[in-house]
């Protein structure tokens, strides 16, 4: 049913487009109205090999919703293979040819019969938020182009958050990687610089899929398993600060057999560092005057929880009320919620799966927060923050604060740029 | 042109004015078809993404201050939301208003396409209301609801006998026109519909004019200069309140710094409620803006205050924009933009002595709300100048064939993600973005500046260009730029 959606948090399925762009050399055709990739872009780290204002599409007209696009289709494929110098076309649909009825999938399987590197994936916008449609496109990925092959020792796909959606993806996915490459495991990813065909021809050689988030992936895990028998692990917290870093570590260690000293040896080269910047800098944390315990996260299921983690169980803050604002499926989010009543000194957050903005502006403008608030949010919560005097840092979608190349938030790294990021906030301010 | 202000549709250009989006030739040819009545667009089998004329309409409409937009569809369609929102707090605090202005989504879903949602979305409009209490309430419909005949209309007349503000249905099917800037004209639909009153008869006389413009950049030295001639600009629609543009039937004279952009606003008010239109080149370079101040001034009966400013600026500016016009000359120009500015910056390139060897326009309008060809394409003609014209809807690979063959000097552009295109072709680029960057003498100058500075320096392109692979196959620059052209069936 039709809701509003006021502050909006996500795009459509087809937005999943930005996830194609992800993978190096990889094109999105859509099959659409014309405008759907400008508005669906974002406008930050897009201007790569492709970006979005480029993206070959059937710019569906009056006449193709009355007689149909196919023929349209047909040629702007065709005309893309020869155009476009690219590794792996993805062909998605919109709103429009799911509801007129065209056969978008026939289309596309005569060309996959030719032998052409093109994959379909039906997006339409009203059959789910873009975290569907990332899911969507690593399924039809897998069910319409990756081919079986030999399990490799020690090589491990990893699967975590959404490209352009979660500004520090990039970032992100390569801090996992060297994680797990320091523990002896030979880390396998699709998206990113150097990340393209030949990684996603890989994934079915992997030993097993590694899924570090809530909910995000789980179908593609399912999906992988049933497809090529690969066994997956589902961590379901993006491991930001030492604390959930070292046991992410020690739960992929157990998982994949390896040595608990090797891992044990790892982590307390990490944990030492760690410890030293957190105690050159902790008079900052104890000896100023605007931060105070308590936090609100207003993000996805990803950055809600591992935040709440973090700034509990890492900089003993105390959390308010937390808001998933992805529009998590339904039956996930009690395994979600119970993570985040999983916390240091039996501390409970409530959790609230919102994806009414103003619901959530009047709940954190009602908490009473015993000083300053401190939100992680989106740009939606800038106005907001200011006007309770508190502090306020853009970590969730929009993205209108904030210019990041590769920076992240995970793993040990990532706790301290997190750290950083909020003590900036902190230190421009007096009082 | 006969407005009707009773339907909440508006033609789209294609049958109103005869706009197309496939061309190529010169631009003699281009406007001597146009006038014979010859000209017929192509369409293509192949093409690039472009713009949503939906993104063009509620953008605008988003940008009035304390106002609702209730965008019924899919959550992709009203993603819009969030620029909007950013959009209008950070010019609202520019100008050092405030605008509670929201822009709502109903996230359409599969049941929704089957069943309909009209039940939903009038719930969702009077909870909006209930929430904000905006002053004027747009609703508007989106691919997915146009397709399966959601009736928009109907709750919008049924919404509006329970509220005291004024609810506008806005029909923003994104494939109903390839012309994107047929948002523009939805959009003044909109306003003209839902907002615009008759003028009083005893309204005061005042002095306002209404200034139709994106983001007001240079509202402060317009209103000096308007001071001058003792005349008070009324910005549209960036930060406007609902109560100034009901009156903008009261005013003296409409004028915009696009065409595109203000064409039929300023045609409808000045065909329903008298408001004479004043139709010239736009502000651009020195003719530009000397053409449309003597043409304002006529409209408002200003001759003499407005001869004594052109003469006084002259002598301040026209000696520093000769100097660098001297050091410009012979430099050439690829430049892609709507058609609006296409062939005004066109008209200053070549007041700076910079040859335009091929324009790009993104679609073109064969014919104004008045009948008559563009100003800014009759006066290049007229004035003896000429060059390879497309229209191209903002195809890159079109963009990019030409500056493959042609390598100019730079290359200039006004739409979000095309510059970068160019300089990964190693060709500097020129992002004209702000409507004002080449507004009167001041502007011009800088400009040409600008544009100095960029030719000198071209470490940036260069170095990148050397580093890139570009996403283009060889074949397709061996081809024609027409290859893909059809005739349109």
């Amino acid at each position: 049913m039709a809701k509003i959606l006021d502050k909006q948090r996500y795009k459509c399925a087809l937005a999943a487009m930005q996830s194609v762009q992800a993978i190096e050399r990889a094109c999105p055709i859509l099959h659409s109205g014309p405008g759907c990739a400008q508005k669906l872009s974002d406008s930050t780290g897009s201007s790569g090999y492709l970006s979005p204002q480029i993206f070959p599409c059937t710019s569906i007209n009056e006449k193709d919703v009355v007689f149909g696009g196919v023929k349209k289709l047909e040629t702007t494929i065709a005309n893309a293979l020869k155009v476009i110098d690219a590794d792996l076309f993805v062909v998605m649909t919109g709103c429009i040819p799911e509801i007129t009825g065209d056969d978008a999938m026939e289309v596309v399987s005569r060309f996959q019969d030719d032998g052409a590197p093109v994959v379909f994936s039906s997006m339409a916008g009203f059959k789910g938020n873009n975290y569907r449609g990332h899911e969507q496109l690593i399924d039809s990925i897998a069910n319409q182009f990756m081919q079986s092959g030999n399990v490799e020792k020690g090589l491990v796909n990893i699967w975590a958050d959404m490209p352009y959606q979660d500004l520090f993806w990039l970032g992100n996915i390569r801090e996992l990687e060297r994680l797990l490459r320091e523990i002896g495991l030979r880390p396998n990813t699709i998206f990113g610089y150097q990340r393209g065909v030949e990684n996603i021809k890989m994934v079915s050689r992997a030993e097993f899929n590694l899924l570090v988030s809530p909910w995000l992936g789980l179908q593609n895990m399912k999906t992988l398993e049933k497809r090529f028998g690969t066994p997956f692990l589902h961590y379901p917290i993006l491991p930001v600060g030492a604390t959930e870093t070292s046991k992410f570590l020690r739960t992929v260690g157990e998982f994949a057999k390896i040595s608990s000293e090797k891992v044990e040896a790892v982590i307390k080269e990490h944990e030492d560092y760690f410890y030293y910047l957190i105690s050159r800098y902790a008079d900052l944390f104890l000896e100023n005057r605007v931060i105070n315990k308590q936090f609100s996260v207003v993000a996805d299921a990803h950055y809600a929880l591992s935040f709440t983690k973090f700034l509990v169980n890492d900089l003993g803050l105390i959390p308010a009320k937390q808001f998933v604002t992805d529009d998590t499926p339904k039956h996930l989010q009690e395994a979600i919620r119970a993570e985040f009543q999983n916390l240091n000194y039996g501390i409970k957050a409530d959790v609230d799966f919102q994806t009414d903005g103003f619901k959530i502006h009047e709940d954190i403008r009602q908490h009473d927060y015993h000083g300053y608030p401190l939100v992680l949010g989106g740009y939606y919560e800038k106005e907001l923050t200011e006007s309770l005097h508190g502090n306020y840092l853009n970590v969730s979608w929009p993205f209108l604060d904030k210019v990041v190349f590769d920076n992240f938030y995970v793993g040990y790294t990532g706790g301290i740029r997190l750290i950083e990021d909020i003590y900036t906030v902190a230190v421009r301010r007096f009082n | 042109m006969a407005t009707d202000l009773t339907n909440s549709n508006v033609a789209v250009r294609e049958t109103r004015i005869g706009s197309i989006t496939g061309y190529i030739g010169t631009l003699s040819d281009l406007a001597s078809q146009s006038q014979c009545g010859t000209l017929k667009g192509c369409s293509r089998c192949f093409s690039q993404s472009s713009t949503c004329l939906s993104l063009c309409a509620l953008s605008q409409l988003a940008s009035i201050r304390d106002v609702a937009i209730i965008h019924h569809g899919p959550s992709g369609c009203s993603v819009t939301g969030s620029n909007s929102y950013y959009m209008s707090k950070v010019m609202a605090r520019k100008r050092g208003v405030t605008s509670d202005t929201v822009y709502v989504g109903t996230d359409m879903n599969e049941h929704d396409t089957i069943f309909g949602s009209t039940d939903s979305l009038r719930n969702i409009i009077l909870e909006t209301i209930r929430r904000y209490r905006p002053k004027a309430i747009f609703v508007s419909s989106s691919c997915a609801t146009g397709i399966i005949g959601e009736d928009i209309d109907s709750v919008v007349e049924d919404v509006r006998s329970e509220v005291d503000v004024p609810v506008v249905a806005v029909h923003c099917e994104g494939f109903k026109s390839k012309i994107w800037a047929t948002g523009f004209d939805i959009s003044d639909h909109a306003v003209l519909q839902g907002i615009v009153r008759e003028a009083r008869k005893d309204a005061p006389k005042n002095n306002k004019v209404n200034f139709k413009n994106f983001f007001e950049s240079a509202r402060p030295e317009i209103i000096e200069m308007f001071k001058e001639f003792d005349l008070e600009p009324v910005f549209l629609y960036c930060n406007s309140t609902v109560e100034e543009l009901s009156t903008m039937s009261e005013n003296l004279a409409t004028t915009c710094i696009c065409g595109t952009l203000g064409n039929y606003l300023g045609n409808v008010l000045e065909e329903k409620y008298g408001v004479p239109y004043v139709r010239s080149i736009n502000q651009c370079g020195i003719t530009g803006f000397e053409t449309w101040l003597r043409a304002l001034a006529k409209a408002t009966h200003r001759e003499s205050q407005i001869e004594s400013y052109i003469a006084r600026q002259r002598e301040i500016y026209m000696p520093k924009i000769e100097a660098v016009a001297k050091e410009l000359r012979g430099l050439t120009a690829v430049i892609g933009m709507g058609p609006g500015y296409t062939f005004e910056v066109s008209r200053v390139l070549d007041e700076l002595g910079i040859k335009v060897v091929w324009a790009l326009a993104w679609h073109y309008d064969k014919k104004y709300e008045n009948g008559d060809v563009p100003p800014s394409m009759k006066y290049l003609l007229d004035n003896g100048v000429d060059f390879e014209t497309s229209v191209a809807d903002q195809q890159n690979y079109e963009v990019m064939n030409i500056l493959h063959e042609y390598q100019p000097d730079m290359y200039l552009s006004r739409h979000p993600g095309s510059t970068v295109w160019a300089i990964k072709n190693g060709t500097p680029a020129i992002y004209v973005a702000d409507e004002y960057m080449i507004f009167g003498y001041k502007h011009t100058l800088e400009f040409a500046n600008s544009i100095l500075d960029t030719v000198r320096n071209r470490s940036f392109e260069t170095n990148l260009a050397k580093r890139t692979r570009l996403p283009y196959t060889q074949w397709w620059y061996q081809q024609n730029v027409d290859k893909f052209f059809e005739e349109t069936k």
